[in-house]
């Protein structure tokens, strides 16, 4: 294979090389530095008399002196069973001091979509022990399903405790977790791995760790890396798959990144304008084959700038992703965990996996009502600090006081605690109680015939 | 003809957008790619370099590959096997890429729009010399139970029909010869093909003069949509679009749907097609999938081709209308479309304009909704109309992005989705007082000669009392509702009721789920007749605290969930006459 002294220019994450032969969109690249060091890129762009790499190691110690080798092959990841257990580089090279990892074969990273019509529709409950997503937001089986959080909030203990209480109820078979962590600080990487350890969840798991201070560009393979590894696993080998990205922020920072310095035309705020689909060719990745037993659940956790919802790495995520749970900065003051705010909270699959033989009857209209009085009961918070409590009417004053034990008794959780979905539900109707059966507008006749009556004496 | 150079060579891959040289082509030809002949489409010409769209990825394609020309645009083939099919963007048949290349769309594979073995029962209507133009019906095929597909002659063909054989052909086989004034022979097939980006040409257009029923309280009683034309639906994400979009599809009056997932996700669009095979038609208890035609092009699949998903689709909407059918075509979403030609255009390094978005933008949009209408085809009298409903996808919710604004400026039913009433649970979460709709008057005339003389009235009055909820509601936020006088908390009720019983639908009740207009005005004629009654007994003298507690109200929402709709209403109507008289 060919190597060639031909650089012409290096700036930023990219190094342009001139003179070669033909080379191919995608490729592999390896650079020897003059001091022997080997680093690794890929080709961002072909051309008869230019090639642009984009260099995952940073372009520290390149200079005109090194050695561009083109490897003639896209980017692959080795896989095998033996994965499991295992803590990676973003690369995809061990560095928890065990054995390589010896292959089962080499799968191409980019991923291909998925044919819709090979897609098996989504269907069943995942319990999380979380009652604000069991019971309003519900997470099933082959969703994508974000968390929107802001820095200093609890998402990652959130998305650990999901990874240790996830189960389908009725089946026995644990979610095997792929972690993946782009930009994470390495004190947050061992709080990630402390835990993992503690609880045994590591023997089966595959964790990728690319650290702050790790190279940003190399955070654009890291995904790709933990997704591809997750297919193996789901696709090849049966199983199903929890992915947890974190944080996809960091991920559009180096996308920026590159944009930037190959000099494209910047979109909105100054993310590049094919973002949208770099970021769906990542969350598409998740789902259900027919005809295969496993299955892949992606909970990618981002943090919005300034907690605004309308950036657009959390905008665009949200079109993609199949709902989105929302942490709010406000309810993490008020010392409730999980911070969850359920108002912007939504999860679009919810109704594929709720319901009789799934989880109970009345599950939706318990949700529902629960949204409904909620939401009345946020906005009277408002009104109150304007005309105070006195000039509410008798139901207004009902639904403030729910709303409040909304947040304390429903959203609020111990971090250990693993509630059932049916507990959920019933704290639901506890918190119907005080309110008379005809205010209930959201629940059905016969199911309130069921359920009011000893919710009511709960209350008494 | 002059001599034109088919084959050339690539100079530059970057992503989706490659460069070749020593080639001629025109704007917008279908050309090959490498040594897989991966499909693209032409889309600049620079001097002697001709820079080229990929539908499929291009990983691992070397300067200096081959490009071929193939010397036609982007077509579609149109003819029987349409219905019931699921197309990727460039009318691939996802089942069969299914059979060719497994789960995973792979690239390099070509497959035909059309089951071309088939063997279809033709039925010829024309007969040996007559003369016959372009859109002529020639015969029929029943395509699925109960659809019958006219075979149409081909654009540019006209003449005397030499020969027509009724019999059973394959779309391929020759059905007969046309012989034109030059004397020259045209062969006539079942398919014919018609290049996406080109609109097909109509006798006439004509205005729209009747409603698209939908058997959604809200868009047919408040925001109408005529039959041939456009509506938009923005929707921020959470607001509840898709399945507003796919209640449409269900229930809409159209007799072909067209559904386009233009960057959808994955799995909404497995929803999408796990569903449609299993709904039944409510007018025909056939499966609906018999009149639809499904696109599906996941945000994950190559941008180029969800670029072209939209034409293909409104494209096959348009052959169906030249049958004088009634067409409702559903593009969700035109966002990701517009981000499409947004991220094809960067790549293209060209002068961005508003966002990012290409200077092109609101030209490309207004020529997409513009091929919507109510027709005139031109082989046949009966009349034929595409109505789209494009959903647009503002980023953050805000509907001054240039998306949304070009679409309106185009569209003249507007139903705007609402993230806060959708966190509400009120759904569809269709905010009342930013939509509208431009065909209230125009369809008037329509309403009252087929469903009742006051359905305008009903529907004016609703709302003009949602109107002045929104007033009064800004007083109730400074000074609580009870401090209004008693006249206007009861114009609260009648809009709470309003908004829970008419606007308020629930699609997944097998009842709810469509609601006759007979019913929507029963409902609103139920809900008004209180709230009249209610006044004047106001003007009598009752307290209105025991107006507001009359309790058959609440059976004007029974009646939602319920087959005697007019059994139990005219009951609600009565004792709700009954109890305020008591009052008073």
């Amino acid at each position: 294979m060919k190597e060639y002294k031909t650089i012409k220019d290096v700036a930023g994450p990219l190094v342009f090389v001139e003179k070669t032969d033909p080379v191919g969109y995608g490729d592999l690249v390896s650079i020897r530095l003059s001091n022997g060091l080997l680093k690794n890129g890929q080709v961002l762009d072909t051309s008869e008399d230019l090639v642009v790499v984009q260099v995952f190691e940073g372009t520290s110690g390149i200079g005109k002196e090194a050695m561009v080798k083109f490897l003639g092959d896209t980017i692959k990841l080795p896989v095998s069973e033996d994965m499991l257990g295992r803590i990676l580089n973003g690369a995809g090279k061990p560095i928890d001091n065990g054995p390589e990892i010896i292959p089962e074969k080499k799968i191409d990273i980019i991923g291909a979509a998925i044919n819709p019509y090979a897609r098996q529709q989504p269907a069943d409950f995942i319990q999380t022990g979380i009652s604000t997503i069991d019971c309003t937001n519900t997470l099933v089986r082959g969703q994508k399903l974000p968390i929107f959080s802001g820095s200093g909030l609890p998402h990652n203990e959130i998305a650990l405790q999901i990874a240790r209480q996830a189960k389908v109820l009725g089946a026995e078979e644990k979610f095997v977790v792929v972690f993946a962590a782009m930009g994470i600080t390495n004190e947050e990487a061992q709080y990630f791995m402390a835990d993992f350890e503690r609880t045994g969840a590591l023997q089966r798991s595959v964790v990728f760790l690319n650290l702050a201070n790790d190279p940003a560009v190399e955070r654009l393979v890291t995904p790709r890396m933990a997704l591809t590894a997750a297919e193996y696993l789901a696709f090849e080998k049966d199983m199903h798959v929890l992915v947890i990205l974190t944080d996809m922020t960091n991920y559009c920072e180096s996308l920026r990144e590159i944009g930037a310095a190959r000099e494209e035309i910047p979109g909105r705020r100054g993310y590049p304008g094919y973002m949208y689909t770099d970021l769906a060719m990542i969350y598409e990745r998740a789902g259900i084959i027919k005809g295969k037993r496993g299955s892949i659940t992606q909970i990618p956790i981002l943090t919005m700038p300034g907690d605004d919802i309308t950036h657009p790495i959390a905008d665009l995520t949200g079109y993609i992703t199949e709902g989105q749970i929302v942490l709010s900065r406000e309810l993490h003051r008020k010392g409730i965990y999980p911070p969850i705010d359920v108002l912007p909270s939504l999860s679009r699959l919810m109704n594929l996996g709720i319901g009789p033989k799934k989880t109970r009857e009345d599950h939706k209209n318990v949700s529902d009502q629960l949204y409904a009085n909620y939401a009345e009961g946020r906005d009277l918070r408002g009104l109150v600090a304007i005309v105070g409590e006195e000039a509410l009417s008798e139901r207004d004053r009902r639904l403030l006081k729910s709303a409040e034990e909304f947040e304390t008794k429903f959203v609020q959780q111990n971090r250990l605690e693993d509630r059932a979905i049916t507990d959920t539900l019933g704290i639901g109707w506890n918190l119907f109680g005080p309110i008379p059966k005809q205010e209930l507008t959201r629940i059905s006749p016969e199911l309130k015939e069921k359920f009011y009556k000893e919710a009511k004496q709960v209350a008494k | 003809m002059k001599d034109v150079n088919k084959v050339g060579k690539l100079i530059r891959i970057a992503g989706p957008v490659v460069v070749a040289t020593g080639i001629d082509a025109e704007m917008y030809d279908l050309v090959r790619i490498g040594r897989e002949k991966l499909m693209g489409e032409v889309i600049e010409i620079q001097n002697d370099k001709i820079i080229i769209q990929v539908y499929e990825d291009t990983s691992g394609i070397k300067p200096g590959e081959p490009v071929y020309n193939t010397g036609k645009s982007l077509s579609v083939e149109l003819g029987p096997g349409l219905l019931t099919s699921i197309y990727d963007g460039i009318q691939r048949p996802l089942p069969v890429l299914r059979d060719q290349m497994g789960d995973f769309i792979l690239r390099g594979v070509d497959a035909s729009g059309l089951d071309q073995k088939k063997k279809w029962d033709f039925k010829a209507t024309a007969k040996k010399g007559d003369s016959v133009k372009t859109g002529s019906f020639l015969g029929e095929v029943e395509e699925t139970q109960g659809n019958m597909h006219k075979i149409m002659v081909p654009f540019g063909v006209s003449g005397k029909l030499t020969e027509i054989n009724s019999g059973k052909f394959t779309v391929n086989d020759i059905i007969g010869y046309v012989e034109d004034a030059n004397k020259k022979t045209h062969e006539l097939k079942l398919k014919q093909y018609w290049p996406v980006r080109l609109p097909r040409p109509v006798a006439k257009k004509l205005m729209p003069n009747m409603p698209l029923i939908t058997g959604q309280r809200v868009f047919d009683s408040l925001f109408t949509l005529a039959k041939g034309g456009v509506a938009a639906i923005p929707g921020p994400f959470g607001a509840g679009k898709t399945v507003s979009q796919q209640q449409l599809a269900k229930w809409c009056d159209a007799e072909i749907i067209v559904y386009i997932g233009c960057g959808e996700r994955g799995n909404e669009m497995t929803e999408v097609l796990t569903e449609f095979p299993h709904l039944t038609d409510p007018k025909t208890g056939k499966p609906l999938m018999n009149r639809t035609v499904l696109i599906a092009n996941t945000s994950n699949m190559p941008v180029a081709a969800r670029e072209a998903s939209v034409y293909t689709g409104i494209t096959i909407a348009e052959y169906y209308r030249d049958m004088g059918y009634d067409v409702a075509l559903m593009a969700d979403s035109t966002s990701r479309w517009a981000e499409a030609m947004r991220e094809i255009s960067s790549r293209l390094e060209e002068m961005p304009g508003e966002e990012g978005y290409p200077a092109y933008l609101s030209t490309k949009l207004a020529q997409f909704y513009e091929r919507a209408g109510r027709v005139q085809p031109l082989g046949t009298k009966k009349e034929g109309s595409v109505t789209v409903i494009g959903a647009v996808s503002p980023p953050g919710g805000d509907f001054s992005e240039p998306v949304t604004q070009n679409t309106l400026r185009v569209t003249k039913t507007f139903w705007a989705l609402d993230a806060k009433l959708a966190q509400r649970r009120h759904f569809p979460s269709i905010n009342w007082l930013t939509s509208y709709s431009l065909y209230l008057d125009t369809l008037e005339p329509w309403f009252a000669d087929n469903v009742a003389p006051d359905w305008r009235q009903l529907t004016g009055d609703c709302m003009k009392i949602l109107q002045q909820e929104e007033k009064l509601l800004e007083i109730v936020q400074l000074v609580g509702s009870d401090a209004l006088p008693e006249k206007e908390q009861l114009t609260l009720d009648a809009a709470r009721l309003i908004r829970e019983f008419l606007l308020q639908q629930n699609a997944y009740h097998e009842i709810d789920t469509f609601i006759s207009l007979q019913k929507t005005r029963l409902i609103m004629k139920t809900i008004l007749q209180y709230y009249q009654q209610a006044q004047s007994a106001l003007e009598h003298g009752v307290r209105v605290q025991k107006l507001l507690e009359i309790k058959s109200k609440t059976e004007i929402g029974n009646a939602k969930f319920n087959k005697d709709f007019e059994g139990i209403l005219n009951g609600a109507q009565k004792k709700m006459e009954a109890e305020i008289r008591a009052l008073g």
